[in-house]
């Protein structure tokens, strides 16, 4: 399928954001909120919950369901309290010795004016050096929308998945084309160069699989298996195990010459 | 070369200013004269460079070269650059970008948009980044973020703190994901010098944004900035875009930062190198009390 068709389907209206797979992966799942420092962002939803019996810490974008909701959470871009709100739930989940789960699905992070103010750039930066060594296992899933340093702040992961239809670019395709071409509306020929789609991003080695998008019932049964079985065999190892293949993860990425 | 007097109303850009420090190619004019883009004051270029680019009527920070900030930085004959061989590929093949690299090695004359290197500051060793304006406004691809995982994992073998300069525009586009990846890849290099209880100091310049602001820039120690730079994760236009108002003035400089507590302190170039070394002095070796 051409990229623009799954930038299409990535930000189709109606498409499951995070709640949505909260609810159907997680049983008895405990929201909790807030950053402890400025405010609570409904952009990210987080807390505990029992993945097939086992508790785990959840992080996840959340769009918003009706348009209410949607200009209520941020349409899933998150203020720095956000990714403090994030990082304040991985401490905890370090603490209590649980895996993290984060779902991502965002445009990216927000650029307005008071998440300047608080410092956007540094909680992103704070969460990345702070997630290479988090001592419990992190499995990231992109579900829908993968922005930039916004998705990134919650994929430095031991694992990171993406559903079949889900996107993860440095730029928004309209950002790049209009830098490129100064046309913002050559969206689709941007979506290409980027290299944005799961298919490609396996294959560059980015993303460690690609979840079929089966129907939503049986797709979050296929989720809550794999992850499942993937924080089964990430808790066989040890922190320090588990860190110093993180780190190998991220640190063979980048092509250059010499 | 009179006729090269340069008169570009470009902020922060004097083209055709040659840095004195480094090896010119011939075919590069040297201009006599350089116009302030602030505030319009010529000045001999000689004098301008010999005070590190800042304007002397109205103090507005030039942009400088990444290899004269360093070798001014440093004491004389110690700095010794590393990787300087890695350069950037096209692993997307994306439209544009041999070219760009090609004009962006001619322009700013260095093979990446970062230089990195040891060197000594007032007889301290450390290891050091400078990152280059001209090479694609110091945008962070693989090859940048290879050479500064680098100086973080020599560092720490190596036991060194370590000083670095931002310039840049964010992540290299044309690289896609990876250029994305390089903002954790910086940032794991930078957690574990951190954990190894050694010292890292950033200094912002004109401008730092997007995913180097979001990444290793903002991870130092201790951050300090130029004065009047422009410091964000988002630039100031994309923010009036999403915003739909125009920005305050002074939204997003150092002194703004500074202000808002990101910064530790905000520092003109001609005072930096005494702020460094004090900093330097400050951090040597543990407490003297013993172990506390
Ligand atoms: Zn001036």
């Amino acid at each position: 399928m051409d990229p623009y068709k799954r930038l299409q389907l990535a930000r189709k209206n109606g498409r499951p954001s995070g709640r949505f797979y909260i609810e159907n992966i997680l049983t008895d799942f405990v929201e909790l909120h807030g950053d402890r420092r400025y405010a609570d962002d409904p952009a990210i939803m987080a807390g505990v919950g029992l993945l097939s019996g086992h508790p785990v810490t959840v992080i996840a974008h959340e769009k918003g369901g009706d348009i209410r909701d949607k200009a209520h959470r941020n349409f899933g871009s998150a203020n720095p309290e956000g990714y403090r709100k994030a990082l304040r739930q991985m401490k905890l989940a370090e603490k209590f010795g649980r895996p993290v789960l984060c779902i991502v699905d965002t445009a990216g992070a927000f650029a307005g004016m008071g998440a300047e103010e608080r410092g956007q750039g540094q909680a992103i930066a704070e969460n990345l050096m702070e997630m290479m060594t988090l001592k419990v296992p992190v499995v990231s899933v992109f579900v829908g929308e993968g922005g930039s340093g916004g998705a990134l702040a919650l994929a430095v992961a031991d694992e990171v998945w993406m559903l079949e239809n889900a996107v993860y670019s440095v730029i928004s395709p309209e950002g790049c084309a209009s830098i490129l071409w100064k046309d913002a509306s050559k969206v689709k020929e941007a979506c290409s160069c980027l290299k944005m789609t799961a298919e490609d991003l396996l294959e560059m080695g980015v993303i460690e699989k690609v979840i079929p998008e089966t129907q939503p019932e049986t797709l979050c049964e296929t989720l809550k298996a794999q992850l499942d079985m993937a924080f089964s065999a990430l808790s066989a190892m040890t922190p320090e195990e588990r860190c110093e293949k993180r780190y190998a993860r991220f640190r063979r990425l980048g092509v250059f010459g010499e | 070369m009179l006729n090269k007097m340069n008169f570009k109303k470009n902020r922060n850009q004097l083209e055709g200013y040659s840095p004195s420090l480094e090896e010119t190619s011939p075919s590069v004019p040297d201009a006599l004269f350089n116009k302030c883009p602030e505030c319009g004051r010529v000045t001999l270029s000689a004098e301008l460079s010999e005070s590190l680019l800042v304007c002397p009527k109205c103090g507005c920070h030039i942009r400088i070269p990444a290899r004269k900030r360093l070798l001014a930085l440093c004491d004389e004959d110690s700095f010794e650059e590393w990787d300087a061989s890695v350069y950037s590929k096209d692993p997307l093949d994306f439209p544009g970008y041999a070219v760009k690299l090609k004009s962006s090695r001619l322009k700013s004359r260095e093979t990446s948009a970062v230089i990195t290197g040891r060197g000594k500051i007032a007889g301290m060793d450390c290891a050091l980044f400078a990152m280059e304006g001209q090479f694609m406004m110091g945008s962070m691809g693989s090859a940048v973020g290879e050479k500064v995982t680098r100086v973080f994992e020599r560092a720490l073998e190596q036991r060194l703190p370590v000083i670095g300069f931002t310039v840049s525009g964010g992540a290299r586009m044309q690289e896609g994901i990876l250029s994305l990846m390089q903002m954790a890849k910086t940032s794991g290099a930078v957690k574990r010098h951190s954990d190894a209880g050694l010292l890292y100091v950033t200094v912002l310049t004109n401008p730092t944004t997007g995913g180097v602001t979001a990444s290793f820039a903002m991870e130092g120690d201790i951050i300090l900035a130029e004065p009047g730079a422009l410091v964000g994760f988002a630039g100031p236009r994309v923010i009036e875009q999403t915003m739909r108002q125009k920005l305050p003035k002074g939204f997003q400089s150092a002194e703004f930062l500074m202000e808002k507590g990101f910064l530790d302190g905000v520092v003109p170039r001609t005072e930096m190198k005494e702020k460094l070394t004090t900093i330097l002095r400050l951090h040597k070796g543990g407490s003297s009390y013993g172990s506390v």
